[in-house]
């Protein structure tokens, strides 16, 4: 346990670009998949076969190969992230965004836009035909359609699978690590190989803190659940 | 509004054949036919909810155009009442009602409610205008569907079979709203099969059988002296129920 507390400020900090990763290709990944879900669902055939594509392409690569992609490929075709550089001075040490850190969010927004795709995609399909008919009788174009009346309603049945994506969306964070970017897991690697004696303690300790983060996810996605469905 | 030479296939099933239909302003259609006849399809079409393969429909003297936001707006011009009320299920019933006016017609939203609780007290549902639509009755719900419908300020208004999902006591609540539009002059196009609403605000019954418009006539000569045989098989059929 003194080893959390020596450490303390050192695994903030490495939480801190964990917490980061996630809510930028959160925030990212939930409007690609949007769009992504509008266009499979959409009136336009172009659109729809890549929409489609997109998903299966990218649903079907290990996570690390697409960061990989964007990490080490996408660098020798000139797609850098150099213009990228914001630090964050946080008083226990900098928070660095750099290229590195911005092509881990890119990998991680590219790949779970994929899935909240098809979680929003099978909330759609969720709701019944007849609402989507009744929009476009009194005249809504499909931007109208779509927003005022089938996403909402999707919206009820895809939180609990839209927090699932997000779920993963925070664990697979992890990756960025091997990556480049020094977050939690990182850390704990560090610290385990410099204090061997203590693997156990800092196991659980960094399990833990994960299942915390998960479970204020979880929570919130309840809370959201909830309000819904009052109205 | 008209409707020319209009074909429709769904793969080698041929839903319309060669429909020719002239409605004049104020006048009012009642749709009737055998299950799969195409009357649904004849509607949905009427409002480009399904494409047509050949054949022209115009409204106004203006052709219903083939896609996009020109589409859309034409499509406000044309009131649709579906089976199965169709009310969206997460808004509420005053919602229902001002949702096209404020995002299709551009209304402000204060207008909008007050015309939206004008028709709802026509249709008799004022007083449920903050309720959401599943604690409505069936008949209620259908009424709103007018309401909802009558807001965008149709030229044609059309009924999908209405009636055919409510309970027989219901069944006479949204007829007599019908009637009362028939009469305050809306031009309607409306499947049914009652025949006392066809008998009292009809001007002219079309019956269709495979597709096509077999038989036009009159109320009372359709239903008391048909000239198909089609038609009188199938008033018989009915009228032993
Ligand atoms: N989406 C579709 N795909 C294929 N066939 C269809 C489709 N919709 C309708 N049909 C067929 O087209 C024909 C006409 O259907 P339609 O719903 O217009 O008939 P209807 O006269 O309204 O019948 P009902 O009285 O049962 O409502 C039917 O044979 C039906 O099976
Ligand atoms: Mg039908």
């Amino acid at each position: 346990m003194e080893l959390f507390w020596e450490h303390r400020e050192a695994i903030a900090l490495a939480f801190a670009y964990t917490v980061l990763l996630f809510l930028f290709a959160g925030i990212g990944s939930m409007v690609l998949g949007t769009v992504l879900a509008a266009m499979r669902v959409g009136p336009i055939p172009v659109l729809r076969w890549a929409g489609t594509l997109y998903v299966h392409l990218v649903r079907n690569t290990p996570l690390v190969i697409v960061i990989i992609f964007f990490r080490i490929a996408a660098p020798k075709i000139d797609l850098k992230f150099n213009f990228v550089d914001v630090v964050i001075p946080t008083g226990v040490g900098d928070v660095r965004l750099n290229n590195i850190f911005t092509a881990c969010v890119v990998g991680l927004t590219i790949y779970t836009a994929a899935f909240v795709c098809e979680a929003l995609r099978s909330g759609v399909n969720a709701v019944p035909l007849g609402q989507a008919e009744a929009a476009r009788a009194i005249g809504l174009p499909f931007s109208g359609v779509m927003t005022q009346v089938v996403l909402p309603q999707a919206f009820r049945a895809t939180i609990p699978p839209l927090a699932n994506v997000q779920i993963a969306l925070l664990k697979n964070t992890t990756v960025a690590g091997a990556l480049g970017v020094a977050e939690a897991f990182v850390r704990m690697r560090l610290l385990i190989k410099n204090n061997p004696a203590e693997l156990w303690t800092l196991f659980i300790g960094f399990a833990l803190i994960f299942v915390i983060l998960v479970e204020v996810l979880s929570f919130i996605s309840h809370r959201l659940e909830r309000r819904v469905r009052v109205s | 509004m008209c409707l020319t030479g209009v074909q429709k296939h769904y793969g080698s099933l041929h839903v319309l054949r060669d429909i020719d239909l002239e409605v004049d302003r104020g006048e009012v259609i009642v749709v009737i036919g055998p299950s799969g006849a195409g009357k649904s399809t004849l509607c949905r079409a009427i409002n480009r909810l399904e494409t047509i393969d050949e054949g022209e429909i115009a409204i106004d003297g203006q052709p219903l155009p083939q896609e996009g936001k020109a589409l859309a707006r034409l499509r406000a011009d044309v009131g649709m009442v579906f089976q199965s009320f169709n009310l969206f299920a997460h808004k509420t019933i005053l919602e229902n009602v001002t949702l096209g006016p404020i995002k299709v017609r551009k209304k402000s939203k204060a207008d909008a409610e007050k015309r939206a609780r004008e028709l709802l007290d026509r249709v008799g549902v004022g007083h449920q205008a903050d309720k959401y639509p599943a604690q409505l009755s069936g008949g209620q719900q259908q009424r709103v569907a007018i309401a909802r419908a009558l807001a965008m300020e149709p030229k044609v208004m059309l009924f999908d079979e209405p009636t055919s999902a409510l309970d027989p006591e219901m069944i006479k609540e949204v007829l007599d709203v019908m009637v009362d539009l028939a009469e305050r002059g809306m031009t309607m196009i409306v499947v049914t099969h009652e025949m006392g609403f066809a008998r009292t605000a009809a001007n002219r019954v079309v019956f269709m059988a495979d597709g096509a418009i077999v038989e036009q006539a009159d109320p009372e000569t359709f239903f008391t002296n048909p000239e198909s045989d089609r038609a009188k098989d199938f008033l018989s059929k009915i009228l032993k129920h």
